[in-house]
């Protein structure tokens, strides 16, 4: 068992245990493909760690990097790919997809995005409105999506929780839920829960009143936490006192009856404070959907105040704003290239912003999407930003701009030492890029997932297809 | 010699229906993509007097105190069709009293009136914070487009030069716009069947002259203006579902009005039939999800299957605020199999054609209006930026409220970064 499995494990043993449950429930079923291993000879490789290599080989085995460099040779069996005048680059990942949640088509059976009937659903957990058969999966794929974060939708202070899958074809999530990897919170600043509630004349209707919201409930967080933590101590004293040899003192006694020391109850469990329970506990991560830069600087304060950390604020259409002090407190950034203007809070995004997030030393910028459109051109949302930033005096080369798709979104989700870079032994998530990566022109040729080739544009027919596509609508009709 | 005296005599026209005169203008050694038969013309020069074109070619003669571009082999374009937008009709679409797009006098099917009259490029606002920032990136004129309100027919909506001037719309552009399918389902009580129903009642109001009857879909006004789309008129119908399209078409020439598809995100499928009737298709051609049960054939190769089987295509994005995104568009189009050229015509000379307004926009030829942009690198890559726009001959200044706000904070990171 590698470090990082070990971790995963120690963490599912902890929830158990603070919980009082027996297992982590809703465990992953996903198990790295048997496949032969693969050499991809002579491609332009973006390693994703900052790195650009020229006529360069990877070799995967074992759904795992195992060597990248000059003239490799392959293993016996393995499958050798001419990437010569092609690209190659980490599998690209979304934190900000509603795939699954808010399926296609969108009709009023698959709206399962958003649970608007209070502002604090801390209990939910996006994956059980997943539906794996989302037409958008494969279309992501097509786009060299290989991991991905579904997060409930942005109506309530706190949505509930996240889940990373890998973009691979299930029939359950469970088959696509990321083995080991830290689930999100989904919060939510400004407009949207100030308007779903305010509209139902309830709290929050301003954004004093989200702040208020947020606040209370990380202060009933706190108490529930410390029920539990009196509950483990007095737990361990009783089951102290219970191994402890026989006390004399105690056959001593008055009356002369033997008294049991009586076990602890447990409180009762509450889902939507356990989760904000492991927030405080650091187990789970906060990504925040906040477009105006004076918010995101108040919820750090909020942050502070209780003790977690927001890992990175989405939909940061004003990043550019407070740059500096993002990439100081560590916090991601993740952002559209050009999205403006669809609501007050938008009203201030510019084209440079992702250059701008990226300026400074230590910052994380990231791409996402939010979109089963976008989701599709990641690559292209990086082009766009590195273009104006260039304009603006940015340069930002491929092999960094690389990052915002790869080894930034991945850090966001704690997943750095497994995905997004192109390293010997992390997992083999590998697009290879019809040319560079960063045109309008570039297709993603073939798409690996942990070694398994999952997508090949020169055989459409082996494609993943969702069932619900099944039915000819697709033919052309007869004049 | 001929086509050149041509072309001076149209600028003088122009020129003295807009009374001011701006400066001479040549553009030497571009690489000139003239979006008409002409093609890529290497090396070329483009003169442009009174705002108009009046040749292009080698080696083009400016009058002194004309200025000279040297655009060392860099791209020219025709300005870019925006799509069908609402540029300068919205600001903040979640923002009300920011937008003028859609009438919703929010009846019930059963009490609707019809406003086939309403106008929404009498909303138009030049002065718009979003007219400049798409502008910068060489989007010099739009459709707009009204949106839908309680009832199926949106309104009338016109092409606009995006320079600013108040007297934006361009003659001859006016088209009514017409909401079907399942969308327009929920504003005819429920059955796509229904919207057939209800505009045959309509047009036959329209065609009995005098007042309106009591319960009538249409005011005396709205009579007058549906009436005139029913001699050849264009009409746009915005509908996926590729029965609906054959449905509309046929309905619509069965009326005498000239249809064009928007939306048609499954037109591919009946892309003969409609090479056949002569029907234009305005579509994204990103559009690849089912995203209702209109949509469950879109493609990413729908572009390049209308184009092939020989329909006139425009692009248009249909998200309001990114008019300036119709290159990427365009540029992924080519990704799926348009041919470039082509993909260039969906952004320029084929909405001219579309709308009405070929004679003076949509191509570099003589005779055009100058509306011409320069660029960093290929114009349909993601990658290249508009170097520099001029609309009607006259130079734009290339700022936005955007641009402003990078500067602004910009200047504060790199001071920062730099201590």
């Amino acid at each position: 068992m590698n470090v990082l499995a070990r971790v995963a494990l120690l963490l599912t043993v902890a929830l158990a245990v603070s919980a009082g449950m027996a297992a982590e429930p809703f465990p992953s079923t996903y198990q790295v493909p048997a496949s032969p291993p693969v050499l991809i000879q002579g491609g332009t490789v973006l390693t994703g760690t900052g790195e650009r290599l020229e006529a360069t080989d990877v070799l995967i085995a074992d759904g795992r990097i195992q060597s990248i460099g000059k003239n490799l040779s392959a293993p016996a069996g393995a499958r050798i790919i001419d990437a010569r005048g092609r690209w190659v680059t980490p599998g690209l990942i979304d934190i900000h997809s509603h795939l699954g949640v808010y399926a296609v088509p969108s009709v009023k059976g698959l709206d399962d995005g958003n649970e608007a009937t209070s502002p604090v659903t801390a209990n939910v957990w996006a994956e059980h409105s997943v539906w794996p058969q989302d037409p958008g999966f494969e279309t992501a794929l097509e786009g060299g999506v290989t991991t991905l974060q579904i997060l409930p939708g942005s109506a309530n202070l706190i949505g509930g929780r996240s889940v990373v899958l890998k973009n691979v074809q299930a029939v359950t999530y469970q088959g696509m839920k990321f083995p080991g990897a830290a689930y999100g919170l989904k919060m939510a600043c400004g407009e949207n829960p100030k308007r779903v509630y305010g509209g139902k004349n309830q709290a929050p209707s301003t954004r004093m009143g989200n702040v208020a919201g947020y606040r209370q409930a990380f202060a009933d967080a706190q108490d529930y936490q410390e029920s539990w933590n009196k509950y483990h101590r007095e737990l361990a004293a009783y089951n102290k006192k219970k191994a402890a040899p026989p006390d004399d003192s105690t056959k001593k006694s008055k009356d002369g009856a033997d008294k049991e020391p009586m076990p602890p109850s447990p409180p009762k469990r509450d889902l939507k404070l356990e989760t904000l329970a492991e927030v405080l506990n650091g187990h789970i991560r906060v990504h925040m959907h906040c477009y105006r830069a004076d918010e995101m600087a108040t919820l750090l304060d909020v942050a502070d105040e209780f003790g977690f950390k927001i890992v990175a604020y989405h939909h940061a259409v004003e990043a550019y704003k407070i740059a500096d002090r993002l990439a100081e407190q560590g916090v991601c950034a993740a952002m559209w290239a050009d999205w403006y203007g669809f609501k007050m809070e938008a009203f201030d995004g510019i084209q440079e912003n992702l250059a701008m997030v990226d300026f400074p030393e230590h910052s994380c910028a990231i791409v996402h999407s939010d979109s089963g459109d976008g989701i599709q051109r990641l690559n292209q949302e990086a082009a766009k930003a590195m273009a104006h930033g260039q304009r603006a005096g940015l340069n930002i080369p491929p092999e960094r701009a690389i990052r915002w798709l790869t080894y930034n979104p991945a850090k966001s989700l704690g997943l750095e030492d497994r995905i997004g870079t192109l390293e010997n032994g992390k997992g083999a998530d590998v697009v290879i890029w019809n040319g560079n990566p960063f045109s309008v022109y570039a297709l993603a040729d073939q798409v690996f997932i942990d070694g398994a080739l999952t997508f090949d544009r020169a055989h459409p027919s082996g494609k993943p297809r969702s069932d619900f596509l099944l039915g000819g609508h697709l033919a052309e009709a007869p004049l | 010699m001929k086509r050149f005296i041509l072309g001076v005599f149209v600028a003088g026209a122009i020129l003295a229906a807009s009374g001011a005169r701006p400066q001479d203008l040549l553009i030497r050694g571009a690489t000139v993509h003239t979006a008409s038969a002409k093609g890529t013309l290497k090396n070329a020069d483009v003169l442009v007097r009174g705002g108009v074109i009046v040749a292009v070619g080698a080696d083009a003669a400016a009058a002194s105190g004309a200025t000279v571009i040297e655009a060392h082999g860099k791209e020219l374009t025709p300005g870019l069709f925006g799509g069908l937008t609402d540029v300068g009709l919205e600001e903040i679409a979640e923002e009300a009293e920011t937008s003028d797009t859609t009438l919703n006098l929010k009846a019930p099917a059963w009490e609707q009136q019809w406003h086939p009259e309403l106008d929404v490029a009498l909303a138009f606002n030049p002065h718009s914070f979003i007219v400049p920032l798409t502008r910068i990136e060489g989007v010099t004129w739009t459709m707009l487009a009204p949106g839908n309100g309680d009832s199926i027919i949106g309104g009338q909506g016109a092409a606009v030069t995006l320079d600013g001037r108040a007297e934006a719309v361009l003659a001859g552009s006016r088209t009514l716009f017409v909401q079907m399918g399942s969308d327009g389902a929920r504003r005819t009580g429920g059955t796509r069947a229904a919207q057939f129903m209800l505009l045959e009642q309509a047009i036959q109001e329209a065609r009995t002259p005098g007042a309106a009857a009591p319960g009538a879909l249409l005011h005396v006004a709205g009579k007058q203006a549906l009436v005139r789309y029913l001699t050849g008129g264009r009409v746009v119908f915005q509908v996926d579902r590729a029965a609906d399209i054959l449905s509309v078409v046929a309905f619509a020439k069965r009326n005498g009005m000239k249809p064009v598809i928007s939306g048609g995100d499954e037109a591919w499928v009946v892309a003969k039939q409609l090479a056949k009737a002569d029907v234009p298709v305005i579509l994204n051609p990103l559009n690849d999800l089912p995203v209702d049960f209109d949509h469950l054939a879109a493609s990413l190769e729908s572009a390049a299957r209308l184009q092939a089987a020989g329909v006139r295509i425009a692009f248009s994005s249909g998200d309001i605020p990114q008019a300036r995104l119709v290159r990427q568009l365009a540029g992924n189009a080519v990704a799926h199999g348009l041919p470039w050229e082509a993909a260039l015509a969906a952004i320029t000379s084929n909405p001219a054609e579309i709308f009405g307004v070929a004679a003076t926009h949509g191509r570099i030829a003589v005779g055009q209006v100058a509306d011409l942009v320069l660029w960093s690198g290929d114009p349909l890559e993601v990658t290249t930026l508009a170097d520099r726009v001029w609309i009607s001959g006259r130079s734009v200044e290339m700022t936005s409220r955007q641009t402003e706000l990078r500067d602004r904070y910009l200047e504060k990171l790199k001071v920062h970064q730099a201590r």
